[in-house]
């Protein structure tokens, strides 16, 4: 099968007067219809950068320095803002963290619905209607014809995020971007927009990026996951596979860190120092500061993501897996 | 760990008047002029006692009143009713001056270190306050001393002491924020979602810091959180709260085997587990209530799938069922 979207050796790159910040560095994955995707990293990974970059929403200074992008076979780093404009909220939607945020108070539920699908096909104010409570069901929004009248203040938080939830799905977008989508919420809203999330992609065959620093997430939802760290994945493959058997330090000592993989024992396992801004980046392997395995190699070069047994898991680590150093 | 209790809370209730000015508390309708207050009842009647050297933990989701709680327990709201005792003294009805040398033993870390340190005070400048307040008999050298000792338990090289707390990441912050609260040498100390607002690997950091503390200075926590893997690694008993009322109080390992009321059972299951099966998790339906608009009876009924007409009238009270307390008309009639 064709994939559904595939990028391939991105750099974004943050030009400031002094010199420039490499938020994303020669990132390369793919995605198939229906699939599911965790992109999973601290704050400062680059996650969310890469994931604005697919629709193109790095501003100034940022830019894609280099790559490419190929989404349903068009190259997108290349499209004029007009074209980029008409596939953004269309075949591409992207969802937010913040439901408090993402709304605008001063409109209606019924109004911020229907500027989605008036922006993009010719249709009348009616019919766009029709189809927003009919999306609104999808996402099981209680009596949703009373709900477009309705402001964003009246919902609950959950509620909110469910309405977002139904702006991205409006048009049928094949691929849906979902940026921490329930970091904002509680436990138990944050299960029910998960489990929608989840059988949305299952019924209408989407494709979904999911944006997390949640591995517990990630590993209810998702069936791949890509790690990063300092701007570049270090690990990625089958989700299950990469989170029970990880071969990247960084990884290990994420996974290690949370408290059901204490074992019983008291004191948590811990990763020493904090993760490198982007002004300060390591040389070589970004991690080797804080890596206990490191080798006199990993400060001088970058390890290139290479097979490490593990079926279908790449990694970047020159201990763990023998990768080769990435050309500069 | 003893069985005696540090500190007591008797039926504790905290309400806010949030009805604004006169103008803003007039209605009109039906021809007549009427005020209206809007109070958000935050706690209401939460009773329990956190026993000398133990971690108790509350949990519960947003708005459920678990902060607000942590507050009027150190001070920083005056409780509508109820009282506070620590080590069987009244603690909530005493005046500023009264009340010093518990500030000294009961001390507060922050959610947010990046709101919770002052700017424009250097780290030494921000420790040494709680040492000029609580400990007047101390000349500069020794309260210097006992700040780069402090600096020096909790991870931070004091070294640093002259630097502001925008050179600092959040994890070092947040050592600082502890650091503060641990430098009047407390007994008991409140820490409110410590470690909400930082990353995935420094959350590990912290939470050794905070019980290598606790091993070293026989410290007892109230420990204010909604992350339930947390709770389950650090705390010897937890709390549960939903919409300002304690839904469940039991021993750590109770309630995560066999948690009895139904509102902890909907929290457990919606976890996510790393790697565990998916669940579906039940569906709320409706919108949920809040707290200016409580609903009668047991708060939880609106959202509890075994609801029956007593729980929509009447509130359930704390039973004991073998060391662990639930307040659930179902547990009560046995049919849950």
């Amino acid at each position: 099968m064709a994939a559904l979207l595939t990028v391939n050796n991105l750099n974004v790159v943050f030009s400031m007067r002094f010199g420039d910040l490499r938020a994303v560095n020669d990132v390369s994955f793919s995605l198939e219809s229906g699939q599911r995707l965790g992109l999973v990293g601290e704050s400062g990974a680059g996650k969310s950068v890469t994931g604005f970059s697919i629709i193109n929403l790095i501003s100034r200074p940022g830019r894609i320095a280099s790559g490419s992008i190929t989404f349903e076979g068009r190259e997108l780093t290349t499209l004029s803002p007009e074209e980029m404009r008409k596939l953004r909220g269309d075949r591409i939607s992207m969802i937010f963290q913040d439901p408090m945020m993402t709304l605008n108070p001063v409109l209606t539920l019924g109004a911020q619905m229907t500027e989605t699908l008036l922006a993009h096909e010719n249709i009348t104010r009616r019919q766009a209607e029709e189809r927003a409570v009919e999306t609104l069901k999808k996402v099981y929004i209680p009596s949703p014809d009373r709900r477009l009248g309705q402001y964003p203040h009246e919902l609950s938080g959950g509620m909110r995020q469910r309405i977002i939830i139904a702006i991205a799905l409006l048009t049928n977008p094949s691929l849906i971007i979902a940026d921490e989508p329930t970091t904002a919420l509680d436990v138990t809203i944050q299960a029910e927009i998960l489990d929608l999330l989840y059988e949305l992609t299952v019924n209408e065959r989407m494709g979904l990026i999911l944006i997390t620093h949640d591995l517990a997430v990630v590993s209810q939802v998702t069936e791949r996951i890509a790690v990063m760290y300092g701007g570049r994945i270090v690990e990625t493959g089958p989700t299950m596979a990469v989170i029970d058997n990880p071969s990247h330090p960084y990884t290990r000592g994420l996974i290690g860190a949370l408290p059901e993989s204490a074992g019983g024992q008291r004191r948590l396992n811990q990763i020493q120092g904090a993760m490198p801004s982007l002004y300060h980046m390591p040389s070589g392997c970004a991690f080797h500061p804080r890596c206990p395995l490191a080798m006199d190699v990993c400060a001088k070069e970058t390890p290139k993501l290479c097979e490490t047994g593990e079926r279908g898991t790449l990694t970047a680590c020159f201990k763990t897996a023998a990768c080769e150093a990435a050309s500069l | 760990m003893t069985n005696k209790p540090l500190l007591t809370v008797n039926g504790l209730v905290k309400h806010f008047d949030i009805s604004g000015g006169f103008l803003d508390q007039l209605r009109f309708s039906e021809g007549k002029f009427s005020r209206k207050r809007t109070v958000v009842h935050a706690v209401n009647g939460v009773s329990f006692e956190v026993r000398q050297g133990e971690t108790l933990s509350v949990v519960g989701e947003s708005g459920c009143g678990k902060s607000t709680l942590a507050r009027t327990i150190i001070g920083l709201y005056p409780p509508t009713s109820g009282t506070i005792l620590y080590k069987g003294a009244r603690v909530d009805d005493l005046s500023p001056k009264a009340m010093l040398p518990y500030r000294a033993k009961m001390q507060m870390v922050f959610q947010d270190p990046y709101a919770s340190l002052n700017p424009r005070m250097r780290v030494n400048q921000i420790l040494d306050e709680p040492l000029r307040l609580h400990f007047p008999n101390l000349n500069a050298i020794q309260r210097a001393e006992r700040i780069a000792a402090v600096m020096d338990q909790v991870g931070v090289r004091p070294g640093w002491a002259t630097h502001y707390p925008h050179e600092f990441s959040g994890g070092q912050r947040q050592r600082i924020s502890i650091a503060r609260a641990l430098m009047a040498d407390p007994e008991f100390v409140v820490a409110d979602e410590p470690i909400s607002a930082l990353d995935v690997s420094i959350q590990a950091q912290i939470l050794n810091l905070l019980m290598d503390a606790q091993d070293e200075r026989g410290l007892t926590y109230l420990f204010i959180t909604h992350d339930l893997s947390v709770v389950e690694h650090i705390s010897a008993r937890v709390a549960v709260m939903y919409l300002g009322a304690l839904c469940e109080l039991a021993p750590v390992r109770e309630l995560f085997e066999a948690p009895r009321h139904p509102y902890t059972r909907l929290l457990l299951s919606a976890i996510p587990k790393l790697g565990g099966e998916r669940r579906r998790s039940a569906r709320i339906q409706g919108e949920t209530p809040t707290p200016i608009n409580l609903p009668p009876g047991c708060v939880f009924h609106v959202r509890c799938p075994f609801a029956t007409d007593l729980c929509r009238v009447e509130a359930p009270t704390l039973q004991d069922y073998g060391g662990a307390l639930a307040a659930c008309h179902g547990l009560e009639e046995n049919r849950i």
